[in-house]
């Protein structure tokens, strides 16, 4: 479905992404992690067409998809959340979900029908149910507690009906039951959907628990990769970072 | 897919609504000079449609879009200028003229705006400001077509349409309500479309609206094109008015009063900009009869009025009214834990909720 070969991408002197190659069958549950800036963002970002890598190639369903803006990479099937949920404030959920759905849909410059449209509205409505956001619908986005928002922001990713979904940090900035309320929605998500699905998380229990294979970043190459197993016993990520105590230290950092 | 996005029983229940304001509003208007008959009140009336649609038309950028132009008064004063200059020719009937003159502002704005809207935020809104002073001085240079700074002299002819005598008074002044009205609806209808909330999704967070496969510079040039075709309506009543047209018309303090008028009425409603209209018109109209220090008193009032409310009155209005409506909702349900009206940061002043 995905498959990255030789990515690199440099800022100034600064090289977040060195050499990845990474294949992500279609319908896989991956962890991505990684020490702060190890480039987990920035892969993302090359991968979802918002950075030009320097070098390599993104083949996405077997086509080289560089080069392409966010906006088509969008329209073939990739959707994204951020690790800071970005929303449209003025927004209720609702209407937020619907436009989206109704962008998904082509129907962005309609001008003689009226919002909510009857089909992008139900769709809307089945996200909503989905996230278990539906007692929320009627609160402006702005409005909402941050793990709604964190949720929403996924929603809206979900309207793209996407083949893969790419979140950075579902959990960011969440105390612990929280997170796993979050992952077990995440986790359901893709069971229900059979959409591949790249995530990046820092707590190292979630990991392990629900991902199939996990990648290692560190100064934007990757360490290590493997099942759950295979890396918790590698000793290259156990030096690296997993220490003696395999939590990560929390972060939330900019998107 | 198709079949099922236009179907349209939502469509119908707000359009229906819609129509019947609409339908209101033009009774009132119609109703008001025959309650009134004095002259000045029709004239001060069409001002106010032309400078309604002006500022109703700037909204569609400004609070609908968050698109902040300051040059839309460029398009007032083509539409204005076209229409004035086509029947001057002595070639069509006035509803041609006028088509003729709309599709062309239209065409103008199309140009202009494929180059602007790809700018953000103050480097929108400078070269909005360049090309409105573009045309002000193509205006006032091209003496041979526009009369230069003496405007499009000799009056504008108005041949009758359908048995319709435009040089009656009152039938003019009919017929711009009817062609107000038409066009305050089409705005309303474009702003509750997909294509309107798409808009809010951009003024919001326009990057996640790309994110989300939203085209953001063809649905800006989109909006701009046809509020700039708005606005050369007004122009165009105005100029029929008037019989002539002014290069003020394009002169930046025409767009700087359109955002005027929008900061004094709200953008939060609908019809927030046309209060502004109203209050700065009768303003204008007050204090240049009773004073002659009329550009101090405007200051003030406008300064007391948004560094006092810091939103425009139609806001303050609809405030109050969510407000109440929240705090009738608390006491019936009392289940904490449902939102409040947040009160919306200093952003709100661009960038408030467009109902
Ligand atoms: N647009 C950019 N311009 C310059 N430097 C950048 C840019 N984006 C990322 N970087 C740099 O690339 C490195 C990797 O950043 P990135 O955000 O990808 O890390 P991350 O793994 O997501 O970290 P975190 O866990 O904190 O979210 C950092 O040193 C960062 O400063
Ligand atoms: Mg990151």
């Amino acid at each position: 479905m995905l498959r990255v070969e030789h990515l690199s991408k440099s800022f100034g002197g600064v090289r977040a992404t060195r050499d990845v190659s990474i294949d992500f069958p279609t319908g896989s549950l991956t962890a991505i992690i990684g020490p702060n800036g190890a480039g987990k963002t920035t892969f993302f970002n090359l991968i979802s067409g918002h950075v030009r890598p320097d070098e390599g190639r993104v083949l996405f369903d077997g086509a080289d998809i560089v080069g392409l803006s966010s906006l088509e990479v969008v329209r073939r099937g990739m959707a994204r959340a951020f690790q800071v949920a970005s929303l449209f404030p003025s927004l209720t959920v609702r209407e937020a979900l619907t436009a989206a759905v109704v962008s998904h849909l082509r129907a962005s410059g309609r001008v003689l029908s009226r919002f909510p449209v009857a089909a992008a509205g139900r769709r809307a409505d089945e996200i909503m149910d989905l996230l278990g956001l539906d007692p929320k619908a009627d609160v402006l986005s702005a409005n909402l507690s941050h793990g709604d928002q964190k949720l929403l922001d996924i929603g809206l990713a979900l309207a793209m009906d996407p083949k893969v979904l790419l979140l950075d940090e579902p959990t960011a900035g969440m105390g612990s039951e929280e997170r796993w309320r979050m992952i077990g929605k995440v986790h359901r998500l893709w069971e229900v959907t059979g959409m591949t699905v790249l995530f990046i998380e820092h707590d190292m229990d979630i990991v392990f628990k629900i991902a199939q294979t996990i990648h290692v970043l560190k100064y934007g190459a990757v360490l290590a990769q493997g099942t759950p197993d295979a890396i918790r016993r590698n000793q290259d990520v156990i030096d690296a970072y997993l220490g003696t105590d395999h939590r990560l230290s929390e972060t939330v950092g900019e998107a | 897919m198709r079949v099922s996005l236009m179907r349209v029983s939502p469509l119908r229940a707000g359009l229906a609504r819609d129509v019947a304001v609409a339908v209101a509003g033009l009774a009132l208007l119609l109703a008001l000079p025959m309650l009134f008959p004095q002259p000045a009140l029709r004239d001060f009336l069409i001002y106010f449609f032309a400078y309604g649609l002006l500022a109703m038309s700037l909204n569609l950028l400004v609070g609908l879009t968050g698109l902040v132009s300051f040059g839309h008064a460029a398009y007032f004063a083509t539409g204005a200028y076209a229409f004035g200059l086509l029947m001057q020719s002595g070639l069509v009937s006035i509803p041609v003229a006028a088509l003729a003159a709309v599709g062309g502002t239209a065409l103008v704005a199309l140009v202009i705006g494929a180059i602007c809207v790809r700018l953000k935020e103050i480097y929108f809104s400078f070269i909005t400001l360049a090309f409105q002073m573009f045309i002000h001085s193509v205006i006032v240079t091209w003496v041979s077509l526009t009369g230069g700074d003496q405007g499009l002299r000799g009056g504008i002819p108005r041949p009758p349409i359908l048995g319709l005598d435009l040089n009656d008074a009152r039938v003019l002044y009919g017929t711009c309500a009817v062609v107000f009205v038409l066009c305050i609806l089409a705005m309303r209808q474009v702003a509750q479309s997909p294509f309107g909330y798409t808009l809010r999704m951009i003024r919001d967070n326009p990057a996640r609206a790309n994110f989300l496969g939203v085209d953001v510079t063809a649905m800006k040039l989109g909006i701009f094109v046809f509020a700039a075709a708005m606005a050369s309506v007004g122009g165009l009543i105005l100029a029929l008015f008037v019989s002539g047209a002014y290069p003020e018309f394009a002169f930046w303090t025409t767009s700087g009063e359109a955002i005027f008028m929008i900061m004094l009425g709200g953008m939060k409603v609908f019809l927030g900009p046309l209060a502004g209209t109203l209050l700065l018109q009768t303003l204008n109209h007050y204090v240049t009869i009773y004073t002659e220090h009329h550009g101090l008193v405007l200051g003030t009032v406008i300064l007391v009025i948004v560094l006092g409310l810091r939103r425009g009155l139609a806001d303050v209005l609809y405030d109050w009214l969510q407000a109440r409506r929240a705090r009738r909702a608390a006491a019936s349900d009392p289940v904490p834990g449902s939102f409040e009206p947040a009160p919306l940061a200093d952003g709100a002043l661009i960038k408030g909720r467009t109902v």
